[in-house]
């Protein structure tokens, strides 16, 4: 493969560092809507059932909106549950684990469950960092503001106000678990560029930040008094009385058998949708990252913000195409790596928000001014080459040695050879609608995390998932704490899956003649189909 | 990263889990899987190399040597054998970082065997990171936590070490706890979030906040300049 390799490096152009066309707001609007895939018709599909009923999304959520239950008709539920909990946890991401230690904390019982191991999420994939408002002449009112541009003015205030006040303190907690944040001289915690924001706020570390939080609070709730269940991913939620949330139904990945566990309040933590490959999108997110909660929100009537919007982050690896999707953090970019077309002629600001950065590289491609892989894909060249030449030989190295390493396994060497990048899907915008308690609009039901919506508008800044992730993963558990004391007493007998007979006669009505996919899908199936 | 190779391109024999199979070149040892037919679940997590879960043990035909990657990384090529190690049993300390007195001997209660350590340096050479895990040993037992911190930083917990420790010892673990107490009990506590904390715990930024909140969109969208 060295060779493959080696020729395809041989006809890279010699790169003209001049400055790149500035955009005006017009301008930036008329790139957006001509060339970023939320804007564009193709591959999009009207909902005709649920909550956002005449909603236009991507065909491939739609399908999993749109789906029957994994649990055939007639449904009913066994005459005892297999768990019984105060707090239920469906998901072992940031947030998820968040919640559950929170939780465990106030003498609840608490119950985890995971599709994959805990810690297996697009978390422990976040190379680039937090965003914390901690420099001088920073503030989290600043950060408020750069958010709420930056999400095009689409966030939910209230939210936002929470993650932007109560972000120092998830910091501090984070510190004080022994995570290792990269330092200043004076022992600070070191203030990166991220792109879309006014002030250098991210803080990281090195480009293994979503690593370093998972390696540490995995080990914390590992060691917390809480019931953990891993390879048993929900598949569907269950109702209470007066249309609460009561529980989930979990499927053993081993067993092949549904586990059915009643709880008092149940914090859905799903994370997100890169799996369903987006109008056919490589995609930077793990293995399960299918929306299974999503789809288990909606069948429960739960309205979602911003479906259509989605992250398609500017920089993921094309070529050496076995690494396609794999992201490049935005960071090298606030460092000072720059962004080339085949003519070697930068074409945007690379510090555009990321909306705006993936438009102008798609662009570039659709224009025939990408340049083509031996496999007939197209991309840009991301040249990190710079950053040693500004900042001193051996920065690269130093603070992105995640990269350097997983691109030199294919034998990219990215302190003397530009990156081929394209868009990868990265990140669903939006999600179930939540109020700043977490809170849905089924008692009983929290979320927290990717699978929520309304934060991030319909473009997330760098470094605002990380610290969401904290902040209402927090707040998820002290709100489930409290419901989880005062909630009335109810029997398993109360308890019905009658909301998806519910869900499946409306769809039946609204499309009748379609043989309609079953979802959660749990995972996408890459094995070759004559296998 | 998941689209399967066509059978256009060169193919390489291969044998997975001691069955043998024919693969296009240019495959990692995971895609190599799907394209044979295998589902996958216990040792994926995020197919990006970071996540740990993917250990496998390997050998090439002709070499008697057993080597070690992680699959989601790791081209197959002519003539390798491989199985996957989807999980390592491990026994791991029950402590609260917070509540550490004295970290540096509290290591040889949490986990006695780090001081058994016999130097063979196997786990140096099998660590698919290049992390030099013997040192970053030596270096906790002797209480120099920065180092092990500055060594261990791009651990996956894959667990591969584990396999091949002659003291039956697991590095990863004992890293992470000396990562741990340096960075929770050794550095001093950031002064430029203490500063920060401090203000926030003053009241500085709520009345601006709660103003920006109880703005309508229209007067939020100026007062933030949004553009587009």
């Amino acid at each position: 493969m060295a060779e493959l390799v080696d020729s395809f490096y041989q006809s890279v152009p010699s790169f003209d560092e001049s400055q790149p066309p500035a955009l005006s707001p017009e301008e930036r609007s008329r790139l957006l809507a001509a060339f970023y895939p939320d804007y564009r018709p193709e591959g999009k599909a009207t909902l005709k059932v649920g909550a956002n009923k005449g909603m236009v999304v991507p065909q491939e959520l739609a399908n999993i909106l749109e789906s029957r239950s994994r649990i055939p008709a007639p449904r009913s539920l066994p005459d005892q549950p297999d768990h019984d909990v105060d707090i239920l946890v469906i998901g072992g991401g940031g947030a998820g684990i968040t919640a559950a230690l929170f939780a465990s904390m106030e003498g609840r019982s608490v119950l985890l469950a995971t599709k994959l191991r805990v810690g297996d999420s697009n978390t422990v994939m976040a190379e680039g960092g937090i965003q914390a408002a901690l420099g001088e002449g920073d503030s989290p009112v600043e950060h408020f503001r750069d958010t709420f541009r930056g999400g095009h003015g689409e966030n939910d205030a209230a939210l936002l106000s929470v993650l932007v006040g109560e972000g120092p303190e998830m910091v501090e907690w984070l510190v004080s678990r022994g995570i290792l944040f990269d330092r200043d001289m004076q022992g600070g915690l070191s203030l990166r560029k991220g792109g879309g924001t006014s002030r250098p706020r991210l803080i990281s570390a090195k480009d293994y930040t979503g690593l370093e939080l998972v390696r540490v609070l995995k080990e914390d709730l590992m060691n917390a008094p809480v019931e953990i269940l891993e390879f048993s991913p929900a598949v569907e939620l269950v109702s209470g009385p007066d249309g609460s949330c009561a529980g989930a139904v979990l499927y053993d990945l081993d067993s092949r058998k549904n586990v059915y566990v009643k709880a008092r309040t149940v914090i859905l933590s799903t994370g997100g949708a890169g799996r369903l490959h987006l109008g056919g999108f490589a995609t930077s997110n793990h293995f399960g990252a299918t929306a299974d909660g999503l789809t288990m929100a909606y069948r429960m009537g739960l309205p979602l913000v911003h479906p259509e919007s989605f992250q398609f982050h500017p920089t993921g690896v094309i070529f050496p195409s076995e690494m396609a999707g794999m992201l490049i953090t935005e960071a090298v970019r606030g460092a000072g790596a720059r962004m080339y077309n085949r003519h070697g002629r930068r074409f945007v600001n690379e510090l555009e928000t990321r909306d705006v950065v993936a438009s102008a590289i798609i662009r570039e491609c659709a224009e025939g001014r990408g340049v083509e892989t031996p496999s007939g894909d197209r991309g840009v060249f991301l040249d990190l080459v710079a950053i040693d030449r500004d900042s001193g030989e051996g920065t690269v190295a130093k603070r992105f040695p995640n990269i350097v390493k997983l691109m030199n396994r294919h034998h990219v060497d990215p302190t003397k050879r530009p990156i081929l990048v394209y868009p990868t899907l990265h990140y669903q915008n939006g999600g179930v609608k939540a109020d700043a308690r977490t809170r849905t609009s089924i008692f009983g039901l929290l979320v927290a995390g990717e699978v929520s919506g309304g934060l991030h508008g319909t473009n997330r800044l760098m470094g605002n998932s990380l610290l969401e992730l904290f902040v209402f993963g927090r707040r998820a558990a002290l709100e489930a704490v409290a419901l989880s004391r005062d909630r009335p007493t109810f029997s398993w007998k109360e308890t019905t899956l009658s909301h998806i007979d519910r869900f499946e006669s409306e769809l039946a009505k609204a499309l009748p003649t379609q043989d309609l996919p079953i979802a959660p899908v749990l995972f996408p199936d890459y094995r070759r189909k004559d296998a | 990263m998941e689209t399967q190779k066509n059978e256009t391109g060169p193919m390489v024999r291969v044998s997975i889990n001691g069955r043998e199979y024919s693969v296009p070149q240019g495959s990692t040892m995971v895609q190599a899987m799907w394209y044979t037919g295998h589902e996958v679940i216990h040792g994926i997590g995020c197919l990006g190399g970071v996540c740990g879960a993917c250990a496998t043990v390997y050998r090439m035909e002709g070499d008697f040597r057993l080597r070690n990657a992680l699959a989601c990384q790791t081209l197959v090529a002519e003539g390798m054998s491989f199985s996957m190690l989807d999980s390592y049993p491990i026994q791991r300390a029950h402590y609260d970082v917070a509540a550490l007195t004295d970290p540096k001997e509290e290591l040889f209660t949490f986990y006695p065997e780090s001081a058994t350590c016999r130097n063979c340096n196997a786990c140096t050479e099998v660590c698919p990171q290049g992390i030099d895990v013997r040192d970053a040993v030596w270096r906790a037992n002797f209480g120099d936590f920065k180092a092990v911190a500055d060594l261990t930083m791009s651990c996956v917990m894959c667990g591969l070490c584990v396999s091949r420790c002659i003291a039956e010892m697991a590095p990863h673990e004992i890293a992470l706890y000396a990562r741990r107490a340096y960075g929770a009990k050794e550095l001093p506590f950031p002064p430029n979030l203490r500063q920060r904390l401090d203000e926030i715990h003053s009241g500085a930024f709520s009345g601006e906040l709660k103003r920006l909140e109880g703005l309508s969109s229209a007067e939020l969208k100026k007062e933030c300049e949004v553009k587009s």
